[in-house]
């Protein structure tokens, strides 16, 4: 981390960058937040660990915006969003200077609480230059410990790999975690009776309190504005207030994105609902990767995306019919 | 004093359930939230926090204020009927309560809002103190002590029994029916109060337990509103509802029509200041920036409200906001900042 905030400091100091968009210490052990660094003072406050999670390629449209570049810290992973920001032309690379940072899994307090851990008051191996495959956890009620990979995120079970897609340095060391693979959940559900389906969903989407977490941290969902925060339709409800809401909101988010999300994670992350939500985006990518040939938004910047090409190839669209 | 061992509490909830409805800590898909009671019903009473508040049993996130239908050339309109059954809420905590007084302050204000006021009217808590509070917890900041709510029925879990103490007439009554399945635990009162001063105890150790509200008051209108701080602090925020929706306090709401293809459903829904139409009017909106939004909420929660209600803060310290804001801001950061700032002028 060291190493990280002495080269932001140089790079401040010569003028490349303008700031720098990493993420600041917390009050309590695991609740960095993005922040922007404009002095070397600032970056005093500089942290980065296993629970600096938050993606901050949706923060570069607005960085984008502002004069001269901004240094951003990119997780392996951050870089497809980001890459897929510069296909859509909302993020300006030339605003950018990328430092992708390592990673080894990034930790989800939702599945350390999930395991009885409360009243905590420090976490220790949660480090990036920890070695440690356990954390080791103070709390009121005694010292409690969790294996280091029970507690990442579901996406880094998934782990896209360690390779940064775009960057101009990397400073740190990553780490593949993967150890499942991200179609085993969509492959259950595929076989379950429609019934099933129907009643699996149902009971995880009414849970769903409208917050817009998922839509407002999603790289994909970068419309200006969204049609359901328009006050001209009826699909501008904040609540659950009808079989519409629960279930066409998340469905239609996840058609919105369909062959432009990177599988980021960040909707499941920040569900305070706990909702599988990743599940409806994997879906799409699977289809897409049956139906046209393996495609992983993001992993460039050029390439056409299968959903919005040509080719005398294409599913046609009986295929639905076919498919059920 | 009476006592119900852990094992009789389904018994409990049946007896209580047979004539009235339930309301309580209920785990679907493995989140808690505050749900109807029913046989199948997955009863969680060892999660300290659920992930919204209690508040939909009095304020509920949506609700039909009237239907319009029409029929041939005729507008038939029917208001919503009033609660007018009793309820139970059980398992409450003090701060939950407390946020009760917060919202009660605002609807039983003149002119009285009769949804609320029906629903207040028909409804019993039952809180719970917290056996082990937890490090997102402020309660104590606000003058609340988690260890003996103050509601209908104060209860508490000790050595597998929950005790079971009425406090006010509603609690008494609640008690009288269903009496067959309590036992007298009036010689228990020490473990009670042991139970008390544990959970004390575990209160004062807790991180944001002696966090200063110092400068936070109806008076700091003009200096809290254009501090330069609320550039800074709103930056990461990434106007979601999360905080508003899942906090006990945070009482706006949007009065809303919807088109039913056959007539009108008048409703309203908790809206959030975190959104770009919150308080939108015909000549536009009044808060036209993210800044604007998250100054408000804090504005309100600190200075606003306390404005108006004889220095009374509407938080109250559950936490919610603190475990489950994406961006990992929340309100105890806002006033760490300010008062780091003050520190250092």
């Amino acid at each position: 981390m060291q190493e990280l905030i002495n080269r932001a400091k140089e790079l401040l100091a010569d003028g490349t960058v303008a700031r720098v968009l990493g993420w600041k210490a917390g009050d309590l052990p695991y609740n960095p937040e993005p922040a922007y660094f404009e002095t070397a003072e600032a970056l005093d406050e500089f942290v980065y660990n296993g629970f600096c999670g938050a993606n901050l390629s949706k923060y570069m449209i607005e960085a984008s915006k502002l004069e001269g570049k901004t240094l951003v810290c990119l997780k392996p992973c951050d870089t497809y969003s980001f890459n897929q920001l510069i296909k859509e032309h909302r993020v300006d690379r030339d605003k950018a200077y990328i430092i992708g940072v390592g990673c080894k899994g990034k930790l989800d307090i939702e599945k350390i609480r999930a395991k009885g851990i409360k009243g905590i008051e420090s976490i220790s191996g949660a480090e990036i230059t920890d070695e440690a495959d356990t954390l080791t956890i103070q709390t009121i009620y005694g010292e409690k410990s969790c294996a280091y990979a029970d507690a990442m995120l579901e996406r880094c079970h998934v782990c896209k790999g360690k390779e940064h897609k775009i960057y101009d340095e990397l400073i740190g060391e990553s780490k593949d975690t993967k150890d499942a693979d991200r179609f085993d959940a969509v492959k259950a559900i595929e076989t379950m009776s429609p019934e099933e389906k129907f009643a699996y969903f149902q009971s995880e989407l009414s849970k769903c309190i409208r917050c817009n977490a998922c839509r407002n941290v999603c790289p994909a969902c970068s419309c200006r504005k969204c049609v359901f925060d328009s006050t001209k339709f009826d699909s501008s409800q904040k609540a659950n207030v009808d079989s519409f809401e629960e279930k066409m909101f998340h469905i239609i988010r996840a058609f919105h994105v369909a062959g432009r999300c990177t599988d980021c994670g960040e909707c499941s992350r920040v569900c305070p609902q706990g909702i599988p939500l990743h599940l409806f985006n994997r879906k799409f990518i699977k289809d897409i990767d049956e139906l046209y040939g393996e495609y992983q938004a993001g992993e460039d910047t050029e390439s056409r995306a299968p959903l919005t090409n040509f080719t005398f190839d294409d599913a046609e669209p009986s295929i639905v019919g076919k498919r059920g | 004093m009476y006592k119900i061992a852990k094992e009789n509490l389904s018994a409990l909830f049946r007896m209580i359930a047979a004539s009235q409805d339930l309301y309580l800590p209920v785990k679907v898909c493995g989140q808690v939230n505050f749900k109807a009671w029913s046989e199948d019903a997955e009863v969680d009473l060892d999660t300290l926090k659920t992930v919204k508040s209690p508040k939909d049993a009095f304020f509920p996130q949506n609700e039909n204020l009237y239907t319009v239908t029409k029929e041939n050339k005729k507008l038939k309109i029917e208001p919503e009927a009033l609660r007018d059954k009793p309820f139970v809420v059980f398992g409450m905590k003090a701060c939950d309560v407390q946020a009760v007084t917060v919202l009660d302050n605002v609807f039983l204000a003149e002119p009285v809002d009769t949804y609320y006021s029906a629903r207040r009217e028909h409804g019993t808590i039952v809180a719970l103190a917290c056996h082990e509070p937890e490090e997102s917890c402020f309660c104590k900041v606000f003058g609340i002590d988690c260890a003996e709510p103050a509601a209908d029925v104060a209860a508490w879990f000790v050595e597998g029994s929950l005790y079971w103490k009425a406090l006010t007439e509603k609690g008494e009554v609640l008690t009288e029916a269903v009496k067959e399945l309590l036992a007298d635990a009036d010689k228990e009162e020490d473990k009670v109060e042991a139970e008390k001063e544990a959970i004390r105890a575990v209160v004062e150790k807790l991180p944001y337990s002696n966090l200063s509200l110092e400068g936070w008051n109806g008076d700091a209108l003009t200096e809290k509103f254009n501090s330069e701080l609320w550039e800074q602090l709103y930056k990461p925020c990434l106007a979601c509802g999360t905080c508003t929706f899942v906090c006990p306090t945070c009482q706006c709401y949007d009065i809303k029509d919807y088109d039913t293809g056959h007539g009108v459903q008048r409703y309203r829904c908790w809206d959030s200041c975190m959104y770009s139409d919150f308080t939108m009017m015909a000549h536009g909106n009044n808060r036209t920036s993210q800044m604007q939004r998250f100054r408000q909420r804090f504005m309100h929660k600190l200075v606003y409200y306390p404005a108006n209600n004889n220095g009374m803060y509407s938080c109250v310290g559950c936490g919610r906001c603190v475990e489950k804001c994406p961006a990992s801001l929340n309100i105890v950061k806002v006033i760490k900042s300010f008062q780091k700032q003050g520190g250092e002028k």
